[in-house]
């Protein structure tokens, strides 16, 4: 399956955070034909292995995220509309006329309700959406509702996946399918090569409630050192320059606290080998990512982070340029491929 | 259905020709003769029986919607756009658009909200901030594919499940799609249908339409906004969903022609259907200019109830629909054995 298809369908299945499994399902399949092993874990991480030729070859871990962003039932109120809170960080102000998938007995599909314009008073009007004046309404009674429905039961957006000009494409968990879609490339790449560790890649949950799955995989695998790739915020207009990398031009390394000095420079240096296109960021403390688990995980984890530039975070429209992605899963393959146990061992010595 | 596949289609104000080459299309497949005028309203005329002696019934509905217009391509490959018709400005942000006579695809975007410092949130998200993105590298990229004056559209699949219909544009395909189904109905008399143009942008094609005809009576097949939702109270309401197709008794454009709403209560009456009035007495629809076209239109107007029209997806009721079928060919059938004394 090619990159573009594999993430039209993986973004049309719905998994917010603790509910990851249809996504999972997707992801096994996908993977299978390019790896060794594949289990999950008791939290719901799907783990592939791809053996590499060294019995006693480094074990590496690389993650993505495979949860998105959603809702969750709070309360069904009289006539059937229903109350929610947000499961990860949303702006309420992107909601109102939003369609949602509600997983209650059954699927049952919903629109974002408002009031309408001519209601609001003057102060009103300037102020922005607030969660609490939003509801979903489903269009059915009460009682045909709550037959179907709980508080507890979990929301997703609905959202097709849009081919934009050249190699743009919009939808919605591009954070961080985007980066399961990464480790696809990366998994693919590595089917070609020779490489001696022994590398694990995980599609991790619940990040965006606390990076909690990146905890336990982390943990489990026990590796000798961890690659996370994620989203960063792509450039748009009015964004001030150091926030955001342009798109197209190519992943982005991190370097910062949260990440070992050389996990960035190896994979700059191999970007450049190789004459991948990259760019550079930094951040000044734990980053929003599984790195900043993955870092203080057991006796602490030589931690890297690899970043696809995506505009419009935790919106229904996030937009990223698939070359980006491609040529992130490249470099993490050469990455792997040039790994030796010299530099391994040298990450302890700081 | 048809309603479906009219909601669907791209059609905003000033820009209503696939609606137009759509029904067009029917009528022509219906032996229903028709034709359109400078402005592109479309008229199709029902024969049947004698040939009317008298001025006859023209009926209305919109084929127009609310939408976007790019008015400026940016150095950065962005399209800025002006707002066609009272857009519901809050529903415009995260969703995806299709832009000109190409559909290109494009999404309105917003800052994340990572990068927000904490008021900035507080404040409703201004029109002339926003911008859509189609993934041009800059702007001579974007010009390829769109150009300054290209209308969008709202990007949303109808969908009819059981009895609700969710889709863009309700407001007025589905009175566009309930005058296609009275076409197809047959009627020992005659009368002359109107599919107008503009009437988001003030009522224009409509008034044109009405001084051709010069008809003596006109009824208005509307979509209106229905305010029964959590938040509001119940005198704001205007209409509910399911309690049957509303009566306009006045509007901010128009009072209903006293004996043509009337005939209307009295035939939903005999007919044991259900109906409701519009409550709220704001806003404006094709009645407004079609009853003071001329020396005077005898002017009704039949909506079915909506929620959030004016935005990318709204809902509506199949059943008052249907109703609004049923009531509007009982009007007619009315109109034409008993006569109506205006």
């Amino acid at each position: 399956m090619d990159l573009n298809s594999f993430l039209d369908e993986l973004t049309q299945k719905d998994g917010v955070s603790g509910y990851e499994e249809n996504t999972a399902d997707f992801i096994a399949e996908a993977f299978s034909p390019f790896v060794d092993d594949t289990r999950t874990d008791n939290l719901g991480n799907l783990i592939f292995l791809k053996k590499g030729k060294s019995e006693h070859g480094p074990r590496v871990l690389i993650c993505a995220h495979m949860d998105e962003i959603g809702l969750m039932i709070t309360k069904i109120e009289d006539k059937g509309f229903l109350r929610f809170t947000s499961l990860g960080g949303f702006d309420p102000r992107t909601l109102p006329g939003q369609e949602v998938r509600i997983y209650g007995k059954k699927i049952v599909e919903g629109i974002i309700g408002f009031k309408p314009p001519h209601i609001y008073n003057e102060n009103e009007k300037d102020k922005g959406v607030e969660m609490n004046d939003l509801f979903i309404d489903t269009g059915f009674s009460r009682e045909v509702v709550e037959g179907l429905i709980r508080p507890g039961s979990t929301v997703a957006i609905k959202r097709s996946f849009i081919t934009l000009m050249h190699n743009c494409r919009a939808g919605k968990a591009l954070d961080d399918r985007a980066g399961v879609a990464v480790l696809l490339q990366c998994a693919k790449e590595l089917a070609n090569l020779a490489h001696e560790a022994h590398v694990y890649l995980v599609a991790t949950v619940q990040e965006e409630v606390g990076t909690r799955g990146a905890v336990v995989s982390t943990y489990g695998l026990s590796p000798d050192l961890g690659i996370a790739v994620d989203v960063c915020h792509g450039d748009f207009p009015g964004a001030l320059d150091h926030e955001v990398s342009p798109l197209g031009k190519g992943p982005v390394i991190t370097a910062g606290p949260n990440i070992h000095p050389h996990m960035a420079e190896r994979l700059t240096t191999v970007a450049e080998e190789y004459c991948l296109p990259y760019q550079k960021d930094v951040s000044p403390g734990p980053t929003g990512t599984d790195a900043r688990a993955i870092q203080i995980s057991l006796g602490g984890i030589p931690t890297g982070l690899l970043s696809v530039p995506l505009r419009y975070m935790h919106t229904s429209v996030e937009l990223v340029d698939m070359q980006d992605i491609k040529i992130a899963g490249r470099l993490l393959a050469y990455f792997i491929m040039r790994l030796e146990s010299g530099f391994v061992e040298g990450l302890s010595c700081l | 259905m048809l309603i479906e596949e009219l909601s669907r289609i791209p059609g905003v104000s000033g820009d209503e020709t696939r609606v137009r080459n759509f029904i067009k299309e029917k009528l022509s497949a219906w032996g229903i003769k028709n034709e359109t005028d400078s402005m592109g309203n479309l008229y199709a005329f029902k024969e049947g029986g004698k040939k009317n002696e008298e001025q006859g019934i023209m009926l209305v509905a919109h084929m127009d919607e609310v939408g976007l217009m790019v008015s400026s391509i940016e150095k950065s490959g962005h399209l800025r756009f002006y707002k066609v018709g009272g857009i519901y400005e809050n529903t415009l942000v995260a969703k995806p658009v299709r832009i000109g006579p190409r559909d290109v695809y494009g999404v309105i975007g917003a800052k994340a909200i990572h990068l927000q410092k904490k008021d900035e949130r507080k404040k409703a998200l201004e029109v002339d901030k926003l911008y859509i993105d189609i993934g041009a590298k800059n702007r001579e990229d974007a010009e390829k594919v769109v150009k300054i004056g290209d209308y969008a559209t709202f990007y949303s699949e109808a969908v009819v499940s059981g009895d609700l219909l969710k889709g863009k544009a309700l407001d007025d395909r589905a009175g566009c799609a309930a005058l296609l189904e009275i076409l197809q109905r047959d009627y020992p008399f005659s009368f002359t249908v109107v599919f107008s143009v503009q009437e988001e942008v003030g009522l224009r094609g409509a008034r044109v339409a009405a001084y051709r005809l010069n008809p003596r009576v006109a009824l208005v097949l509307e979509t209106t906004g229905a305010a029964d939702l959590p938040g509001v109270k119940e005198q704001d309401y205007s209409v509910s969903l399911g309690l049957g197709p509303a009566l306009t008794i006045r509007d901010g454009s128009a009072v209903a022609h006293p004996r043509v709403l009337d005939r209307l209560i009295s035939v939903a009456e005999e007919q044991k259907r259900p109906y409701q009035f519009r409550s709220f007495m704001g806003s404006f629809t094709d009645a407004g200019v079609i009853s003071l076209s001329q020396s005077g239109v005898a002017t009704g107007v039949i909506s079915t109830p909506c929620r959030y029209i004016h935005s990318p997806v709204s809902l509506l009721n199949m059943q008052d629909w249907k109703h609004l079928v049923e009531i509007t060919d009982s009007f007619l059938r009315s109109v034409h054995e008993k006569g109506l004394d205006v």
